[in-house]
């Protein structure tokens, strides 16, 4: 029975990661981001899990619980934990109105999936055909990063850039091997701890976070 | 041998975590300096090793050490060498714990770079180029002005990014021996073995992770993070960087490209490095032509240079050994500039070029050692940029890549007449009559790093046995011998 449903919750749990990341542009509460990203990373842990059960492969489940744990909680709660504090009621205010944004998301994810279908032709898993939505993520991160202003925003989309490499990792090869995915973890983490402590320094010294006041260094 | 793979990864970690406590101010001083040591020492024992046809293997193959990775590995420790002990007493212990963590830090970004260098997997190599931005942010930010802190989230995030996508191809590389039905990360499978790679998985998987290390390697258009990072860094850690962590980006790039030609033909690759190096030398010459401070002046020489190594690169095989040599000379000019501009930044108190005049008259013990490097960089002979250059641009032409070289050459020239314009302003000219009076012929720190560094460029090129050895048997690992 299994194998009939092991396509389709594929289906259902690369829309969940799709879903948020395009409730992600919508929102510009930075709550709510975070709150997604979390959602986020619990789809992204059944995803692996799903892929774990359906390939026998014990490892997997030990991946899953480690991105349950990192993506689920751990990296959300960071990013919330000083946001609850001062910027409750600050909303972004990005450089593109949402309506633009959506559409730039639906043009990304087209073009993800020719691109990625192209490349991923020969590739016969079931669960390569729901890859472009991996890259569609990572795009979309791109996006993020590019116009949102406020500190932690540009934080959520790398989190969001690196969720979605995750899944094309996930979902063309069952992910890289166990040491490599604790090194890129850590990595992730740490790059967020720091970035956390610069946002930190960023607002006693310049007195906010948006990144547009970071005009100081040019030729 | 096994000692010598591990011994610049777990030496340098130790170093770290002792430089920490408060109880060990003295070793803390030494700490980095030994570090490099203890990574030098290790290259020239590999490099021994390699020589007498051994490979060095540990750790269940994840850690191999071959001609060029123990070329590298001596690149990592010898840079490193003369960036800290030239940079010893650059950052004052004033803040004790503040000085604790950036020795410490600096001790594990000597262990991240030995660990990619000597990692036969391309994700270990990875998450080792990542640790390196992780290491290096709070040593960027360290000064924690508002500038320092401008530079350092530009430059986690834009390395982060550009690392990330990066990573991205490395894993459509490893979903392409996945459904070759040998899964594996390690290069030297992936480029030695005869595998039924996918050539549009591995055409799109080498591309991404060729353009995030690119973004590391400083080269254009994703260099912006760089002249900013160099600034503002404490000047060890910009020699640090600019010797060492753009040419390990640089390695990590040969690597790829050595996956990836087989597979696909060297024409796609060689078009793309050759794009970025045009771009990188023309975005150097537009910027050094009318620079006026001079630690930027450097930070975008370092994007020229590694503009002409992406062209080496570009050119493939016959170019190689001009590369790595190339590296090296570099990477120990630039420190060794890195570590005199800081000098004369707290000497002087200004980064404007304009307003450090007649060096040559008032500070003779700084403005020696900065002129014989800029000669240096400029390319004269002895030194090895110089055969580097001749070398690559030789080759591109023979390859049949006149019309690149040409351009590269033009804008070279550009960056000359730049170079030569800053450099004048600064030394030359009549001082003041107050401070001619007493020139100060102090050299600010140690001198005997500058001078070995000096030492060794100047000769290296001439020396056909045993460099041109080592360089050609590094070379070689690139065409798939082992």
């Amino acid at each position: 029975m299994l194998t009939s449903i092991f396509p389709q919750a594929i289906g259902l749990c690369a829309g969940v990661l799709l879903l948020t990341s395009t409730l992600m542009v919508w929102r510009h509460s930075l709550l709510a981001s975070i709150g997604l990203l979390a959602a986020q990373g619990i789809g992204l842990a059944a995803l692996v899990a799903l892929i774990g059960v359906h390939s026998g492969d014990a490892q997997l489940l030990v991946v899953s619980v480690l991105v349950l744990a990192l993506k689920g909680v751990v990296l959300p709660w960071i990013l919330a934990r000083q946001s609850r504090a001062s910027t409750r009621t600050v909303e972004e205010s990005p450089h593109q109105n949402p309506i633009v944004a959506l559409l730039t998301v639906a043009g990304l994810t087209i073009l993800s999936y020719v691109v990625l279908g192209r490349i991923l032709s020969h590739v016969g898993a079931v669960t390569a055909h729901a890859a472009p939505i991996g890259l569609a993520m990572v795009l979309t991160g791109f996006l993020l990063l590019v116009t949102r202003r406020r500190a932690r925003s540009q934080l959520v989309g790398f989190l969001l850039l690196d969720n979605g490499i995750a899944t094309v990792a996930f979902l063309t090869s069952g992910g890289v091997p166990l040491f490599l995915e604790l090194g890129i973890s850590l990595d992730v983490l740490l790059v967020v701890v720091i970035l956390y402590v610069f946002t930190g320094r960023m607002h006693a010294k310049f007195g906010g976070t948006d990144v547009d006041t970071l005009r100081e260094l040019h030729d | 041998m096994v000692i010598a793979l591990f011994s610049p990864i777990v030496v340098p970690l130790v170093l770290a975590g002792i430089s920490v406590p408060r109880q060990f101010v003295a070793v803390r001083r030494f700490a980095p300096i030994a570090a490099s040591v203890v990574v030098l020492a290790s290259g020239i024992l590999l490099i021994a090793a390699t020589a007498a046809g051994q490979v060095p293997i540990t750790a269940g193959g994840i850690i191999r050490a071959d001609a060029l990775s123990a070329y590298m590995l001596t690149v990592v420790g010898a840079v490193g060498l003369v960036s800290t002990w030239g940079g010893q007493g650059a950052v004052p212990l004033g803040d004790r714990t503040k000085a604790g963590s950036y020795d410490s830090f600096l001790c594990v970004f000597l262990a991240a770079m030995s660990l990619a260098v000597l990692a036969d997997n391309i994700g270990v190599m990875w998450a080792s180029v990542e640790a390196t931005t992780i290491a290096t942010a709070f040593l960027v930010g360290h000064h924690r002005t508002k500038k320092s802190l401008e530079a350092a989230w530009k430059y986690v995030i834009l390395g982060s990014v550009g690392v990330a996508i990066a990573l991205l191809g490395i894993v459509l590389i490893y979903a392409a021996s996945h459904s070759a039905g040998h899964p594996t990360l390690s290069w030297f499978s992936l480029s030695a073995t005869t595998m039924p790679l996918d050539p549009a998985l591995i055409k799109a998987g080498g591309a991404l992770a060729i353009l995030g290390f690119a973004t590391k390697a400083g080269l254009a258009p994703m260099h912006s993070w760089l002249p900013d990072a160099h600034s503002q860094a404490p000047a060890p850690v910009s020699g640090l960087m600019s010797g060492v962590l753009l040419s390990v980006a640089l390695y990590a790039i040969l690597r790829i490209q050595a996956i990836a030609d087989p597979v696909i033909g060297p024409d796609f690759l060689r078009v793309m490095l050759s794009i970025a190096a045009l771009l990188s030398l023309a975005v150097a010459a537009a910027m050094l032509i009318r620079q006026r401070d001079y630690k930027r002046m450097l930070a975008y020489s370092s994007i020229e240079h590694m503009g002409v190594m992406a062209l080496g690169a570009a050119i493939g095989a016959p170019a190689i050994p001009a590369v790595l040599l190339y590296v090296l000379a570099h990477g120990l000019i630039k420190a060794t500039l890195f570590v005199v501009s800081g000098r004369i930044l707290s000497a002087e108190g200004t980064p404007v070029i304009a307003e450090v005049r007649a060096l040559l008259t008032r500070r003779p013990g700084l403005a020696v050692p900065w002129l014989v490097g800029m000669v240096a960089l400029l390319g004269f002979p002895p030194f090895g940029i110089f055969f580097a250059v001749v070398n690559i641009l030789l080759a591109g032409w023979a390859a049949g890549m006149g019309l690149a070289v040409s351009i590269a050459l033009l804008l070279l020239l550009i960056i000359f007449a730049g170079l030569v314009r800053s450099t004048v302003t600064m030394t030359f000219g009549a001082a003041p009559s107050v401070a001619a009076a007493s020139p100060d012929r102090s050299a600010h720190g140690p001198w005997l790093p500058l001078v070995l560094a000096f030492a060794v460029t100047a000769v290296i090129a001439f020396s056909g046995q045993p460099i041109g050895g080592i360089l050609a048997r590094a070379a070689a690992v690139l065409g798939g011998t082992p």
